[in-house]
């Protein structure tokens, strides 16, 4: 019970921020007052996310707690986001690289966490019915 | 396209894949619905990563095809090859490649922001040195991890003297180094004079050291928490990456890998008995060598053959199996499968009763167990089992040594004093299979295997249980 309402606050935080400004879109450096408040908007995210997450996560069985690793570790890898815009964007071209490396990098876990993932969950069955 | 109605689309993607996350780690909470929860999961990173690329800040795309194509090269096979026995390995080296990813990011963006007039500000500028140190930390210590682990580097723990004091100036160095930058790089770099490149070099190479000063003294048994450690951390870095980038989906994925790693961390620190910082500074290993104080001097076992074993197997109506990392390691698992499907066909029941701590990482045995067809609904955790010994004819410990001594509960005296361990001491009778009497990992002696009742049943796992299948088909 207390996972879904702490996931309604959290999409719905994320989607305040969203309405709140465009400048957390783009880091184009202006110095300002919607600068800091969407910097405090972002620090409510963390927590409630952080909240959201402990919450979840304390119901997740042992069971499954490798799967778990394995899956938060594939979710964490949306870092490969940042890294595209670095690899893709205006930017001297040893920046670019240092992105492209990145992607790399982030797009090993991404593939191979959710590959691994799903090829542990497929081995948990329950026993069959007597037939 | 209109690059607002752009822009809307790459946060609409975000928002989908915010809640896609969420949901499905929330599918994880229960085995039937795990599966369908990751495949939403992973469509979020999809749609996530469609929307970023259209991006309009991004102008040429050849650079990040060449990284997709190589990581896919590298990830795919690695996601379907690696054997589950290595996954704590794989998992390791996977923070290693997160982690380099985040620390790359932190990196660019700080030299990015050289150019821009105004430099980052503080708050961006924390969430940069953050990202940096604690992403550069985590790939070496990861890397350190997946050496111990994987053998090249060696499981017992690595102290020399003033170790704690050189460990703690390094970190205090990187840290200092992290304030300073932030008092005078925030508002870019200054007209002359500037050396914020060096010593942001600087402060990343010292949190590269820390990540292998930090590993080295902890010895491989601790190596589950050192990876939900890690795990912690390099969630925690890619949120900070967030923050420096101002990209709410990161901030959320971040803090949820985080607050997993965590959890995870305290889980099996509990496991083992131990505080979070005895962990990381104890270097457990090297202490408790001298201070098993109990001898195995005027004690004796009793062993049986296979046959005999078999006989008491064959014949028990409820049997609890205690799967230990020495089963993994003789590959036992498929003989033990066959076991107990043996015990039920002759109506017995059969569980296992799995210990937090019976893998190299949290829930290793779970997964090793489910590889050989063992059905999910057999396999409990200590809470749930700890009470059945009593009314259980035959405990049959596999390789698992430390969860199973009594001493834990009676030795105050004992490095394991005060652990969790499972009652196996309850069962009307046990037995042991191992390879022989070497001590288990805390190098002490486990008082259970010279209990009247209890049988040891000597050899490799996989070949004595293959004889004791045999044995009981025959029965």
């Amino acid at each position: 019970m207390f996972s879904v309402i702490a996931t309604a606050l959290g999409v719905a935080t994320v989607a305040i921020t969203l309405v709140s400004g465009p400048s957390t879109t783009a880091a184009s450096g202006t110095a300002g007052g919607t600068l800091v408040d969407a910097q405090i908007v972002e620090v409510y995210v963390f927590l409630l996310a952080a909240f959201t997450g402990y919450q979840i996560i304390t119901k997740v069985p042992p069971l499954l707690h490798t799967p778990l690793m394995a899956a938060t570790n594939a979710i964490s890898a949306i870092s490969l986001v940042a890294s595209l815009v670095i690899a893709g964007a205006e930017r001297p071209f040893y920046i670019n690289v240092m992105g492209a490396v990145a992607v790399a990098a982030a797009t090993i876990n991404v593939v191979g966490g959710f590959v691994i993932t799903d090829r542990m969950l497929k081995m948990f069955k329950k026993t069959e019915a007597p037939k | 396209m209109n690059p607002e109605i752009g822009a809307l689309f790459v946060q609409v993607a975000y928002i989908a894949a915010s809640a896609a996350f969420i949901l499905g780690l929330r599918g994880l909470t229960k085995p039937d619905t795990a599966r369908r929860g990751m495949q939403l999961a992973a469509m979020g990173m999809l749609l996530a990563v469609i929307g970023t690329l259209l991006n309009h800040q991004i102008i040429s795309y050849d650079l990040i095809i060449i990284g997709l194509v190589i990581g896919t090269a590298i990830g795919l096979p690695m996601g379907l090859l690696v054997p589950m026995t290595a996954m704590p390995q794989r998992i390791a080296i996977s923070h290693m490649f997160g982690a380099l990813a985040v620390t790359l990011v932190g990196i660019a963006e700080f030299l990015h922001y050289r150019d821009v007039p105004g430099g980052p500000g503080v708050i961006k500028m924390v969430a940069l040195g953050f990202e940096t140190v604690f992403g550069a930390l985590t790939i070496t210590g990861s890397f350190m991890a997946f050496g111990k682990l994987q053998g090249f580097i060696s499981g017992r723990p690595i102290t020399f003297p003033g170790q704690k004091i050189i460990n703690a100036a390094i970190f205090v160095g990187a840290i200092g180094l992290w304030i300073y930058l932030v008092a005078t790089q925030s508002g870019g770099p200054a007209a002359s004079g500037d050396n914020g490149i060096l010593l942001f070099g600087l402060m990343t190479v010292l949190a590269l050291v820390i990540g292998v000063t930090l590993v080295l003294p902890i010895g491989g048994a601790d190596m589950p928490v050192v990876v939900s450690l890690l795990n912690s951390y390099a969630g925690l870095a890619a949120s900070a990456t967030g923050f420096a980038i101002g990209n709410n989906v990161l901030i959320v994925a971040g803090a949820l890998d985080g607050a997993s790693g965590f959890i995870l961390s305290i889980l099996m620190s509990k496991a083992m008995n131990r505080s979070f910082a005895n962990v990381l500074f104890g270097a457990f290993g090297g202490e408790v060598a001298a201070a098993s104080t109990k001898s195995s001097e005027g004690l004796t076992t009793r062993s049986v053959s296979a046959e005999d074993a078999a006989m008491r197997i064959g014949y028990a109506r409820n049997v609890i199996i205690i799967p230990g990392y020495g089963m993994a390691v003789a590959q036992a698992q498929h003989a033990v499968r066959e076991l107990a499907e043996l015990i039920e066909k002759r109506g017995g029941r059969v569980r296992f009763a799995i210990h937090p701590v019976a893998g190299r990482m949290p829930g290793h045995m779970n997964v090793l167990l489910a590889e050989a067809n063992v059905p999910y609904d057999h396999l409990f955790d200590l809470d749930e089992i700890n009470e059945e010994f009593h009314a259980c004819d035959v405990a049959l410990v596999i390789g698992a040594n430390d969860v199973t001594n009594p001493a834990a509960k009676t030795d105050p005296a004992s490095p394991i004093y005060g652990m969790p361990i499972l009652n196996v001491q309850d069962a009307e009778q046990v037995i042991v299979v191992k390879r022989g009497m070497a001590t288990g990992f805390a190098g002490i002696e486990n008082e259970l295997f010279y209990l009247e009742k209890t049988s040891m049943l000597f050899g490799d796992a996989k070949s004595v249980l293959s004889q004791v299948v045999s044995e009981v088909k025959a029965l």
